[in-house]
């Protein structure tokens, strides 16, 4: 395999760096110096440019493929966003310049990007207030549960500790309230995969710090109890959290603060169009009700009476500073420029189509993958291969053979209260013809498990790799060269 | 409509196999109690009506500055490769590498990635990247109180205010000591006063190197120190001094982590940035983040996969090591870019170029009357100047000549009010040097 290590050859450059126009010195003493170089490249840059090229088509992205992967909302990243995201006037700006004195003034358009976009985002969700500053949506999600903490800090009820978490809740979640000193109780879910009512009012007592649920949640359908489930929480003392994964379905139709969620998290790069970026970066704003508004993140950025905008520090109840600055701003930047393009007209129509395309799968499927939770769903609908395990086939047989049919998988084996899942989320911006052809590829997979799933077994084929033994990768890892 | 496929046609066909009347029967059926809001949000703008209000917001920033200010955040040449690449977008509009067959070149990237970081820091282990510099720092302190299961934190004032305020935010929920050590006169980390105050309670002992001010200082006597003890030494690092200087693992840190924003990535105005993490071997296993593996694939042949994941909350839930889902694949790509495109040689000229101007500038400034380097020939290419007056007023005239002079530390270190942090990259020609000097001048004797 040629890694860019051993591609070169001693002495090749690639880019040409400025020559010295002043004198070249080391004044660094002796002991504090490197004695080798450090073991860098040595390639042209053609053949950088190579290397990666040919690394990058070994990838599949949102431009390449349909990509369903359920929860992700792989939605179409507009190229206006780049093109935005890549202005000199934004990606040149040093962070720390509205920080020193009259700095504010420095830059206006970039602190007007980030308190617009809070204000279209409070206005879209119900809530009095964002934070942009979040740089993930797990981050977003620390963010928040702090904020619970630091409420119920203030409120000088110190007792509550306990969050409670549904078993159908995306698995940051446990791990962010952990990290805000919570103890987490994971209530179980009832029958139709929403929220148990009863278990929930077991749960109700003076420990209480809050609850985190999914809107709609991870079966991707919309739970009718969720109203009365924040009401109970509210009314033992409790605070709501919103996990905004799935907000896709939401935007335009219902404002989720409106539900009774008291804070929540967004991510940009679902919902808001920006890319995924093989993993990042992302982008998690947080907004909240009119309570949780002083122990938001600072800085803020707030509007003058004169129109101006500027960066404030003094809110002695905030939590602090969560980033270095004001948020993954360039990500930010792209999500202002889709908000300012999709319109009022255009929000409810996200949520919509995505609507309407789950539903289309989920109909044109459910003779040939059972439906563990058989009703209408919102923007993902989730399946299970439960009953192809006596045929020997997982979950994960299914979505290496879609490999092989050009298709990103979709997610499997999440939500876990379904065995083997297999959840599809199309997003708005794929046409019928690509959701036909999909649903017929999900079929012809039915049919070789039934005909011949040994066939299946073998997926991928081709893939520039075969299937990949992650067990002996974990065993003894070998993470660099 | 922007985005949305369907024609009417369609929509009506599809609405019949869900067996909806209309588009709003189909929404009542998900049991959404209402199917339409009155949002106060403006019309839908065209592409090229986006564009035109993004210029004019654009242009309402101050976009002439000449930058002298740094504070951890660097503004480096970034060669028309790495854009060339993170524009693949087969690598920007793809998710987690989570299927490793069809995700091999993320894989391969990141696992490209962690080895540039291992050799640069002289450390064993990189994961695959984390949100910034200063929450890697704070997953780095998370991971000594686990490795120790001791409750103490001891962390030098030299280290960035910025990371240090993060980490005092992240901290208040977790029942954890953090003792704070005061830097010394001459912008050293107190090294005697840290190892006095190491005790059997301590997790780690965090410095900076170089410190936020810019000084230059060996810690092979303080990891020592913190290791007899038990305590775990970390390392928050600028990468690219270390292209010249002495490494981390040299000096025996376990831990060592830093914003990797320098290694090809823009200022925009506070990020995306990118956390990396570097470990000793010992500490693989309790390292946050993802993590590239090499293996073998059905046939026998080499790939990558994401490894030691059952540290990851998908599987531990809340006892995961962290909650970290997305992290900064896209950056750790462009750092791996331009790391590679510098390569060997560009690498150490380029850390040759901003400590040379640094010097050049240093020296030019010394000459001016009442003047003087706090930390005078001890540092790669930022440094401290102190003026005979407010650093803040100065910077703030300085403004109207277009430049950024530095980062006064009176914000930060209020005894430190006529202090100015500079930094010099490789961008600042002569000429600027020369006429930076004659403002600064200017500005604090008119």
């Amino acid at each position: 395999m040629d890694m860019i290590f051993n591609i070169g050859k001693s002495g090749r450059k690639g880019v040409t760096i400025p020559a010295h126009d002043i004198p070249s010195v080391l004044n660094i003493q002796e002991k504090l110096l490197r004695k080798k170089k450090p073991e860098l490249p040595e390639c042209s840059e053609l053949q950088v440019i190579r290397h990666f090229t040919l690394l990058s088509r070994k990838n599949i992205g949102v431009d390449s493929t349909f990509y369903p992967l359920g929860s992700c909302t792989m939605k179409y990243n507009p190229k206006m966003n780049e093109v935005v995201a890549a202005m000199p006037e934004f990606s040149e700006l040093h962070p720390l310049l509205p920080q020193l004195r009259h700095g504010g003034a420095l830059t206006q358009g970039a602190l007007a990007v980030i308190y617009e976009t809070e204000r279209l985002l409070s206005e879209i969700l119900g809530f009095a207030q964002f934070t942009m500053q979040p740089l993930a949506g797990a981050h977003g999600e620390l963010t928040g549960v702090m904020m619970i903490a630091a409420y119920h800090a203030d409120k000088n009820d110190k007792k509550r500790k306990i969050m409670l978490i549904p078993d159908s809740a995306h698995g940051t979640n446990p791990a962010s309230a952990a990290m805000a000193g919570f103890i987490t109780k994971t209530i179980k879910s009832s029958n139709d995969g929403g929220i148990d009512i009863n278990e929930l009012k077991t749960n109700l007592n003076e420990n209480l710090a809050g609850l985190m649920i999914t809107c709609p949640n991870t079966l991707g359908l919309f739970d009718p109890k969720i109203k009365e489930a924040c009401q109970l929480v509210h009314d033992a003392g409790g605070i709501v959290y919103g996990d905004g994964a799935n907000l896709n379905a939401l935007v335009g139709i219902i404002k989720p603060a409106e539900l009774g969620i008291d804070v929540m998290h967004v991510n940009l790069h679902k919902t808001f169009s920006t890319p995924h970026g093989s993993g990042g970066p992302g982008s998690g704003p947080v907004g909240v009700v009119e309570k949780l508004v002083p122990y938001l993140p600072i800085s803020r950025v707030v509007k003058r009476d004169d129109g101006t905008y500027a960066l404030e520090y003094n809110y002695p109840k905030s939590i602090g500073y969560i980033a270095p600055f004001y948020g993954n701003f360039a990500v930010i930047l792209r999500a202002y420029a889709y908000l300012l393009s999709i319109g009022k007209e255009g929000l409810r129509r996200i949520s919509a189509f995505s609507i309407l395309n789950a539903n289309y799968i989920r109909q044109k499927l459910k003779a040939f993958y059972h439906l563990p939770y058989d009703k209408t769903c919102m923007h993902e609908c989730v399946f299970s291969a439960e009953k192809f395990l006596e045929r020997g086939i997982h979950a994960v047989d299914i979505a290496k053979a879609l490999i092989d049919k050009g298709y990103h998988p979709p997610t499997i084996c999440f939500p876990l209260i379904v065995k083997e899942a297999i959840m599809i989320e199309p997003t708005e911006t794929e046409d019928k013809e690509t959701l036909d052809k999909f649903i017929n590829a999900m079929i012809d997979i039915w049919k070789t498990i039934n005909e011949n799933p040994d066939k299946i077994k073998e997926c991928p084929l081709t893939t520039p790799v075969s299937r990949v033994d992650e067990t002996s990768a974990a065993r003894k890892p070998i993470t660099s060269i | 409509m922007p985005y949305i496929p369907h024609n009417k046609e369609e929509i009506e066909e599809m609405l019949v196999a869900c067996g909806a009347s209309d588009l709003d029967d189909l929404i009542k059926q998900t049991g959404v109690p209402q199917a339409n809001i009155n949002l106060n949000i403006p019309p839908s703008k065209s592409e090229f009506e986006v564009l035109e209000h993004l210029k004019r917001l654009g242009s309402l920033n101050s976009n002439n500055l000449t930058y002298f200010l740094g504070g951890g955040y660097y503004d480096h040449i970034i060669p028309a490769v790495v854009n060339s690449v993170i524009s693949r977008s087969e690598f920007y509009t793809a998710y987690t590498p989570y299927q490793p067959e069809a995700s091999q070149g993320t894989l391969q990237a990141l696992f490209e990635y962690q080895s540039a970081i291992c050799r640069i820091t002289g450390m064993d282990v990189s994961n695959a990247s984390l949100y910034d510099g200063g929450t890697a720092l704070f997953e780095a302190m998370t991971m000594s109180v686990r490795i120790s299961s001791r409750k103490e934190v001891i962390i030098s004032k030299t280290v960035s205010p910025i990371f240090r305020e993060m980490i005092r935010c992240y901290s208040s929920n977790l029942e954890l000591s953090i003792i704070e050590i005061n830097e010394t006169e001459d912008t050293k980390s107190d090294i005697n006063k840290i190892i006095e105050n190491i005790s059997e309670n301590t997790a780690s002992v965090i410095v900076q190197y170089p410190n936020f001010f810019g000084t230059i200082e060996d810690f092979s006597e303080l990891c020592e120190a913190a290791k007899r003890k038990g305590a775990i030494p970390i390392c928050s690092v600028y990468p690219i001094c270390l292209a010249l200087l002495k490494t981390p693992g040299e000096m025996g840190f376990d831990i060592v982590t830093g914003e990797g924003q320098s290694l090809g990535l823009p200022l925009s105005f506070g990020g995306p940035y990118l956390g990396f993490m570097a470990v000793k071997e010992k500490y693989m296993r309790k390292m946050p983040g993802r993590i590239v593996g090499l293996t073998k694939d059905s046939k026998g042949r080499d790939c990558f996969t994401l490894t030691l994941q059952t540290r990851e909350q998908h599987i531990r839930r809340e006892n995961a090591m962290s909650n970290i889902c997305s992290n900064e694949t896209l950056c750790a790509i462009a750092a791996i870019a331009y790391l590679s495109v510098l390569g060997k040689e560009g690498f150490v000229k380029t850390a040759e170029l901003c400590h040379s101007k640094a010097v050049f500038l240093s020296n030019l400034l010394s000459e001016i009357e009442g003047v003087s380097i706090t930390n005078k020939d001890n540092f790669f290419n930022e440094f401290t100047l102190k003026l005979p007056c407010d650093a803040s007023e100065v910077v703030s005239k300085m403004i109207d000549k277009g430049y950024a002079a530095g980062f006064p530390l009176g914000r930060y270190y209020p005894q430190r009010k006529d202090e100015l942090l500079i930094a010099v990259t490789e961008k600042r020609k002569r000429e600027q040097l020369k006429s930076y000097v004659a403002a600064l001048e200017a500005c604090i004797w008119t």
